[in-house]
């Protein structure tokens, strides 16, 4: 209903009261005594209203973190430690009705291969009538006519509600699911690599929706995805993950202008620019470590290209001690100790 | 040799699927329509489009993995589509290589490195029996899979995706090609190895002169490597020319919709692009006309009825565009 008047939610809730926050969430995958920490340790804050996104390589924990948040983990997945505080409640402890509940209210998904999300037999408006009926005391004409209104937002022909998943294009699939997500107008979104499937044409005229629709209704986007240059356009905040720790966190303008960790640095160095001089780049040479048994030191030093034996007392440093994320700047966190170490940057 | 003994050359390539209809009439995807390029030694050329645009029907008729319905793809001089000799099917095989998108199913997970890179070496008889062993250290050194002896006894599930498209592509270069046709090399790869991959072309580029198609969906990168780049849409080629010129001022409004949309943080508050109506389906029977229209917003009353040609409009750079390109005279039978 409000979602169809958007002139009464207009005012937008970009504030920095806090949403979501994580404290020291850990996530582990166990398979008899082999024991892979997916995500270790990670401390972060979702405030209302704010694009945060996440950017690593497939591995690092990124698509997991999501998953818990959603509480959504399936066994040999379990939280092994922390806990992620929506509004201040803890929500690990929660039970099997009241994540029913929790979902798709407080906080739904958008996943990578979401247009494949959809039931291949049901029309789309039924679908979103089923999932608003599980939530809600609503007519089933009341739910389809709220359908057509959530397909309009996202830029689709009310009519449309009564297509089959097939007659849709994967765009549209795509923004089907993104509606079907705002239906309850939920606090936070998550949208797990939401685009990559799709055309790049089609990408962006979907995340000039969300943005818009984003700033319209005031919902926060926890935004996953591998495409770092994408997610500087979009986000408003972006954290950098690597081997299941969070390395580097700040404004998207601060991560573009100045990287501070070497991997981030890494990864603005594996995007070709679309405008100014052509220079040979790098990427990262190496791999990501196998997370049952991650690199003493700092996870990222086998391929930081600033851990060279011959600065001994630094070497030391970086192979034996675990760098500990902080503020280095307002708002801009590192995990580095060359970051620490001033004298030699 | 004659002057254009390395170079490949694609002539009116056209490529066919029939797709539902009846029986009596199907209707045809018109996957590659009249496309023509040529690809000279030591260049990497870019072939971009969305997906169903047909650029990897082109590489697959390149690699001859299809029939072309019409056209001609020249090699040598000689029209190799129409062939059937085995002896000049080994020959053509054996210069234009091929490498997939998919490194974890391109190559046999029962069978070591070694094994992938020596069945060429025999096959097409490119070194005697006992300089194999050579030859594979030589191909891992180039590719740079190093210590070479190291990574011949693995197995590909013992390599990252990365390494394994780094053995597709040593496996490709046994046979010595001089044409490479690459089907998105490094979509499917992690973002801090694909550099890695590209700069690896760019190396065999410069210092064997091969000559690659680099098939991508992926602007930045062909801007990166390639030094022409042709743009797909809807099986037609629109627009083709030098990469830097076409990516800097793009005639085409189709390169310029791609152009808008690829993200890029340098450009701060961009404008906003139009969304678009008209399907990816034009290339199915298509009816005289522009294949673009229905999303073009420079779309004037001729495009809909005449099919607009590709026009050299700046030097070196075409366009098949009845605004941005206009053919020097449009002939009186824009009403046919």
């Amino acid at each position: 209903m409000i979602v169809a008047s958007p002139a009464v939610e207009t005012t937008k809730r970009t504030s920095s009261e806090v949403l979501v926050e994580l404290r020291k969430l850990t996530v582990e995958y166990g398979v008899g005594d082999r024991i892979v920490r997916a995500v270790d340790g990670v401390d972060l804050t979702i405030c209302r209203g704010e694009i945060l996104g996440i950017a690593g390589e497939s591995g690092c924990g990124k698509t997991t973190l999501g998953n818990a948040m959603m509480q959504i983990l399936r066994p040999p997945a379990r939280i092994a430690g922390g806990q992620i505080l929506f509004d201040g409640a803890d929500v690990t402890g929660k039970s099997r009705e009241q994540l029913r509940k929790f979902r798709w209210r407080n906080v739904s998904m958008v996943f990578q291969s979401a247009m494949n999300a959809l039931n291949p037999v049901m029309r789309v408006g039924d679908q979103f009538v089923d999932m608003m009926r599980a939530h809600e005391r609503i007519s089933k004409r009341a739910a389809l006519r709220r359908a057509g209104e959530l397909l309009d937002l996202v830029g689709i022909d009310q009519r449309r509600v009564r297509a089959y998943p097939h007659e849709l294009s994967g765009g549209m699939r795509q923004r089907v699911v993104i509606a079907m997500a705002l239906a309850l107008q939920p606090e936070l979104v998550i949208m797990d690599e939401p685009t990559t499937a799709l055309d790049v044409v089609v990408q962006r005229e979907i995340l000039q929706q969300v943005k818009s629709l984003q700033e319209q209704l005031g919902f926060a986007v926890l935004f996953i995805t591998h495409d770092l240059s994408l997610l500087l356009e979009i986000a408003n905040r972006v954290a950098i993950m690597y081997a299941g720790e969070i390395v580097e966190q700040a404004a998207a303008d601060t991560i573009h202008a100045t990287p501070l960790h070497p991997y981030t640095q890494g990864l603005m160095n594996s995007f070709p620019p679309l405008s100014g001089p052509i220079v040979r780049m790098a990427g990262i040479p190496g791999a990501p470590p196998d997370l049952a048994d991650p690199p003493q030191g700092c996870r990222f030093h086998p391929r930081c290209p600033h851990c060279r034996p011959e600065n001994h007392e630094l070497y030391t440093r970086q192979t034996t001690v675990r760098p500990v994320l902080h503020e280095v700047a307002p708002g801009h966190l590192v995990a580095c100790h060359l970051v620490d170490d001033n004298s030699t940057r | 040799m004659s002057a254009t003994a390395n170079e490949l050359e694609v002539q009116s390539l056209t490529k066919y699927f029939p797709v539902g209809g009846s029986l009596v009439r199907r209707a045809k995807v018109h996957a590659v329509d009249d496309v023509s390029f040529v690809l000279q030694p030591g260049t990497i050329t870019a072939l971009v489009g969305e997906s169903g645009s047909g650029k990897s029907t082109v590489a697959r008729l390149l690699a001859k993995l299809y029939q072309p319905t019409d056209g001609r793809v020249v090699f040598d001089g000689r029209d190799l589509a129409r062939t059937r000799r085995r002896r000049d099917l080994l020959r053509y095989r054996s210069q234009v290589q091929m490498i997939f998108q998919d490194p974890f199913g391109s190559l046999n997970p029962a069978k070591t490195v070694r094994h992938h890179l020596a069945r060429p070496l025999r096959i097409h008889k490119i070194v005697p029996s006992a300089q194999i062993d050579a030859r594979i250290e030589e191909l891992l050194d180039t590719v740079g899979l190093t210590p070479a002896a190291k990574y011949a006894a693995k197995y590909p599930h013992e390599l990252s995706g990365g390494q394994r498209q780094r053995v597709a592509i040593a496996r490709a270069l046994a046979v010595e090609p001089r044409v490479v046709v690459a089907d998105e090399p490094i979509s499917m790869l992690d973002v801090s190895i694909r550099i890695g991959i590209l700069n690896l072309m760019a190396d065999l580029k410069n210092e064997h002169g091969l000559s690659f198609l680099y098939v991508t969906h992926d602007l930045a990168s062909a801007r990166y490597v390639a030094d022409d780049i042709l743009v797909m849409y809807a099986g037609q080629i629109v627009e083709q020319g030098p990469a830097e010129q076409v990516l800097r001022e793009p005639l085409h409004p189709y390169t310029r919709l791609l152009l808008a949309s690829v993200p890029d943080p340098a450009i701060g508050d961009r404008e906003p692009i139009e969304v678009r109506k008209g399907l990816a389906t034009a290339a199915v029977d298509p009816p005289a006309g522009c294949r673009f229209v229905g999303r073009c917003p420079l779309a004037i009353d001729i495009c809909s009825s005449v099919t607009p040609q590709l026009v050299e409009a700046h030097p070196h750079q075409s366009a098949r565009c009845h605004v941005t390109a206009p053919a020097p005279a449009i002939r009186e039978e824009s009403h046919v």
